[in-house]
């Protein structure tokens, strides 16, 4: 029997993805393991490989595809003996009709971490696919919404099965003020894209020419509502602290000297290397900090894995230095430049930068003093580091010059409390300003 | 070497044992430790033993109005010592279910008193013997105990807890119960059935008084009219017991004292946490009045160490015990989908004639947590299936939030309505509006259709009155 080949979830929390590339065509021979279709993932260009041998009997899903739906039938693999004719329509193996089509199932919508658990399977059943599932919404919390303006789509419930609840619309903002009223009068423009919340599009306000348009990719997209809910959803507090940078800098230009000219062992420590050993043993002195949000625990990690924010042309990503706190200066400066590289070339594997448990952010580069970072879970903290830069400090009482460095902790108060957050800011402040014990 | 559990529960009582299935469910291996009768209070010395002569009494009362339903007999006799060895007999038969219900789930069942021993270690002592058992989840379950009073220490003979009060010797001719909650007036109710002179003595303005105001009101009429004596705003002044009887000195409202002489007294004033001899203070649990203090999970602060039920503090109800027993059972295994109680959506019984029972807030408590509220009344003589069975005394009130429609709580008195009061409760965990609760077809003629009437009387539609 011809067996569908399914758009594969790449990462936890792949929801739909763009098929760029198709790198078999119809009628070629295939076996487990050829790679057959490049998939843009919300971060990263993915290579899918065939998971049975046979024939590719249809391609579903033409190359350049966006959004298309992870579990989404995008080719039939034909078996021994049977040929093109066995295909139907749309789709062979599966006698559903095709999730685009079909209508909303009671039973597609399962939670985020249930659907997660098996990320990669290709062969999960059609029907947990589904576009939308049905709406799990008490009456209460319906016209509760209703009278607020709240949409429950954005919504995320909290009740049994993930039923949206009189709780979650107590919780949740309002949606744009009569959104309808003031939307432009062309409903073609407004985004089709998942909008958290009904916003005025901001195309109402410019004549047509006087903007270049830039359709959203799956990382803006990624960023927008990932950032968005956790702005909205995490009680953010922050702490700012600065950090006399001289000796971390007279160490740096020391170890630096020994470095071989070139060859295998050559590195070349950035303070940002420094930073990050920093980070990781600090979270390891204070633990607290290590950890994640979970509506039943916080859980605390044993490692620390912590996320380097990148910047790229397209957009943001923050690749993990796995482990931080086992590895040493050069180690990290060497896998930070191999990911920041990689990144670039859009060459991540997801696990590469899903996850993680804490978070670096440096604009240091550009010049910026301080600045204040929003919280990427399942972090639950993290830090924004601003320029080292000559500043008069007060030193023995004498004015004196001193390379200070400011850094801003944001915390989720859910999981840090403020002197939590205080201590792990001492730690790390030890670090730098006396950065032997780095060594340790 | 010690026995090693994934989960041992202290305690076998209704929220103990429901919380031992649930883990052995999930696959823990479990074992649940019992000092007396596997059931604990609830099925030996309590809910069901009760309710076994709560039925005499309700029979009692109607062989009274046999005339009424046409029927003659010769004068019914009581006969005390079948009473209550029919009410030991249904205990019996339920702890031995329990039993069952253990060895179906392969509970381990450890007969003895524990004590804790640091983190995951207990101790069980039985016969002067100890034995030692590990296990990565703990749950205290150990419940409650009758409150006693200062003064006047309960000895079974003349003053007793609801524990000599099940198993009386002699039907007293005379009885005073001191307290008014739910076990207070189910003995009262009981006795004053049975032929006794009961007077029930509150400290507070009114009996019942978690319950809904109009609803204390209305079961102070129906038990005064029966007969019995209600004092409330009442004190006890002075009380001594005699081998004779008791002889209490009571204030009442009016400021005045009243000598009082009964058979016996009960005292039901609330009750108190068994947490002591358990090793607590070592793991440095804490205690509040006599009560583990827990948080939503039934987490104590000590690693691995949970407590449930009773224990924990009022409600002092089975079915609270039991869904927090899951609720442990499940968070400790790591369990998706997990959600604390709702504490407004926890029923309560109480099983006299008449019958009350009610879910959420009263009218008095909507109105104090600022809600402007819609109330539905509807009564039993309005009702087809009540007028039927000669049980046409009570009413069902609903209290509704005027601006969203939820049903923020509901009170009922009159006959059945113990059985009744789910259908709110359902409601409320949906979290029903009154649109939904108004398009619901309830099945005439029953008891039912009045908690119909009363949602449609809150919004000024009601149809049978």
């Amino acid at each position: 029997m011809p067996t569908d080949i399914l758009m594969p979830a790449l990462s936890p929390t792949m929801e739909e993805g763009t098929l760029t590339k198709w790198l078999v065509k119809e009628g070629d021979e295939v076996r487990a393991g050829d790679v057959i279709a490049e998939i843009e993932t919300d971060k990263a260009t993915m290579e899918v490989e065939a998971v049975d041998e046979g024939t590719l009997g249809k391609i579903l899903v033409a190359a350049g595809t966006e959004n298309v739906k992870v579990n989404e039938p995008i080719a039939v693999l034909l078996g021994d003996g049977e040929s093109k004719s066995d295909v139907k329509e749309n789709g062979a193996a599966t006698k559903a009709e095709p999730p685009k089509s079909a209508p909303p199932t009671p039973a597609a919508k399962e939670p985020a971490a249930e659907r997660s658990d098996e990320p990669a399977a290709p062969k999960a059943p059609a029907s947990a696919t589904g576009s939308g599932g049905r709406l799990r919404v008490s009456p209460l919390a319906r016209r509760l919404a209703k009278e607020k303006g709240i949409d429950l789509t954005a919504l995320t419930g909290s009740g049994p099965g993930g039923r949206i609840v009189k709780a979650d619309i107590e919780g949740a903002p309002k949606a744009a003020a009569a959104p309808a009223k003031a939307a432009p009068s062309s409903p073609a423009k407004m985004p089709a894209a998942p909008a958290p919340s009904l916003q005025l599009d901001a195309r109402a306000f410019f004549p047509e020419g006087a903007y270049e348009e830039i359709p959203h990719d799956n990382i803006r997209r990624t960023i927008a509502r990932r950032l968005t809910a956790a702005k909205r959803d995490i009680p953010h507090y922050y702490l700012t602290v600065d950090c006399t940078l001289d000796a971390l800098l007279e160490l740096r230009r020391e170890l630096n000297a020994k470095s071989p000219k070139d060859g295998e062992g050559a590195f070349k420590l950035s303070v940002n290397d420094f930073i990050i050993r920093a980070s990781a043993l600090a979270l390891m002195k204070v633990p607290g900090v290590n950890a994640s949000w979970t509506e039943t625990a916080i859980l605390r990690h044993a490692h620390a894995d912590i996320g380097m924010a990148v910047a790229m042309p397209f957009g943001l990503i923050t690749p993990i230095i796995t482990k931080a706190e086992t590895k040493g200066l050069a180690q990290i400066a060497k896998e930070a430049k191999d990911l920041a590289a990689r990144a670039r070339d859009r060459k991540l594997k997801p696990q590469e930068f899903e996850g993680g448990t804490f978070a670096v952010s440096n604009l240091g580069m550009y010049g910026i003093k301080d600045f204040t970072a929003v919280i990427n879970p399942p972090h639950s903290a993290i830090l924004a580091v601003g320029a080292g830069e000559m500043r008069p400090v007060v030193k023995d009482g004498a004015l004196a010059m001193a390379t200070i460095m400011t850094v801003q902790l944001s915390c989720d108060h859910r999981v840090i409390d403020g002197a939590l957050g205080a201590q792990w800011l001492a730690a790390f402040k030890g670090f730098t300003e006396d950065p032997v014990t780095m060594m340790l | 070497m010690a026995d090693e559990f994934d989960y041992c529960v202290i305690g076998s009582g209704p929220g103990g044992y429901v919380s031992a299935i649930r883990a052995a469910q999930l696959g823990m291996k479990t074992a649940i430790i019992e000092r007396e009768a596997l059931g604990g209070i609830c099925l030996n010395w309590g809910c069901i033993p009760t309710k076994a002569l709560l039925r005499t009494s309700e029979i009692a009362h109607l062989l009274h109005r046999l005339e009424e339903f046409g029927l003659a007999a010769d004068k019914p006799r009581i006969d005390l010592e079948k009473i209550v060895k029919r009410s030991r007999a249904v205990a019996a038969q339920l702890s031995n279910g329990v039993k069952f219900l253990m060895k179906k789930h392969k509970i381990t069942v450890l007969e003895g008193t524990a004590t804790l021993e640091g983190k995951g270690k207990i101790s069980v002592a039985k016969d002067g013997k100890r034995s030692a058992i590990a296990a990565k989840t703990i749950v205290i379950a150990t419940g409650a105990r009758a409150r006693e009073l200062p003064s006047l220490k309960a000895d079974g003979e003349r003053v007793w807890t609801y524990r000599h009060a099940m198993v009386p010797g002699a039907m007293p001719k005379s009885l005073l119960v001191i307290g008014s909650g739910a076990i207070g007036i189910e003995f009262a109710s009981f006795y004053h059935t049975l032929g006794a002179e009961v007077t029930v003595v509150e400290m507070l303005d009114r009996i019942l008084p978690v319950e809904d105001a109009e609803i204390s009101a209305f079961a102070q009429k129906s038990f005064e009219k029966q007969g019995m004596t209600i004092l409330t705003g009442a004190s006890i002044e002075a009380i001594a017991s005699s081998p004779k009887g008791v002889e209490a000195s009571i204030k009442g409202k009016d400021a005045k004292l009243r000598q009082l002489n009964v058979d016996h007294a009960i005292v039901a004033i609330g009750i108190v946490g068994n947490v002591e001899n358990l090793g607590l203070e070592t793991l440095r649990v804490k205690v509040e009045k006599t009560h583990i203090v827990v948080d939503q999970w039934g987490r104590t602060g000590v690693p691995g160490l949970y407590a449930l039920g009773d224990v924990t503090g009022p409600p002092w109800l089975a079915h609270k015990a039991m869904h927090e027993g899951v609720i442990v059972a499940e968070h400790a295994a790591g369990a998706a989908d997990l959600h604390p109680m709702n504490v407004a959506n926890i029923p309560g019984c109480t099983y006299s004639a008449p019958q009350i029972a009610s879910v959420g807030l009263t009218e008095e408590k909507a109105k104090a947590a600022g809600h402007k509220v819609k109330v539905g009344r509807f009564p039993f003589i309005g009702n087809g299936k009540a007028i039927a069975l000669g049980e046409a005394e009570g009413f069902v009130k609903t209290v509704f939030d005027e601006a969203t429609g939820e049903l923020l709580g509901a009170h009922m008195i009159g006959a059945e309505v113990t059985e009744l009061i789910q259908g709110f409760t359902i409601a409320k965990t949906l979290e029903a509006t009154e649109t939904e609760l108004m398009q619901t077809i309830f099945p005439h003629p029953t008891l039912s259709e009045m908690m119909h009437e009363s949602v449609l009387a809150a919004y000024g539609r009601p149809l049978h009155i």
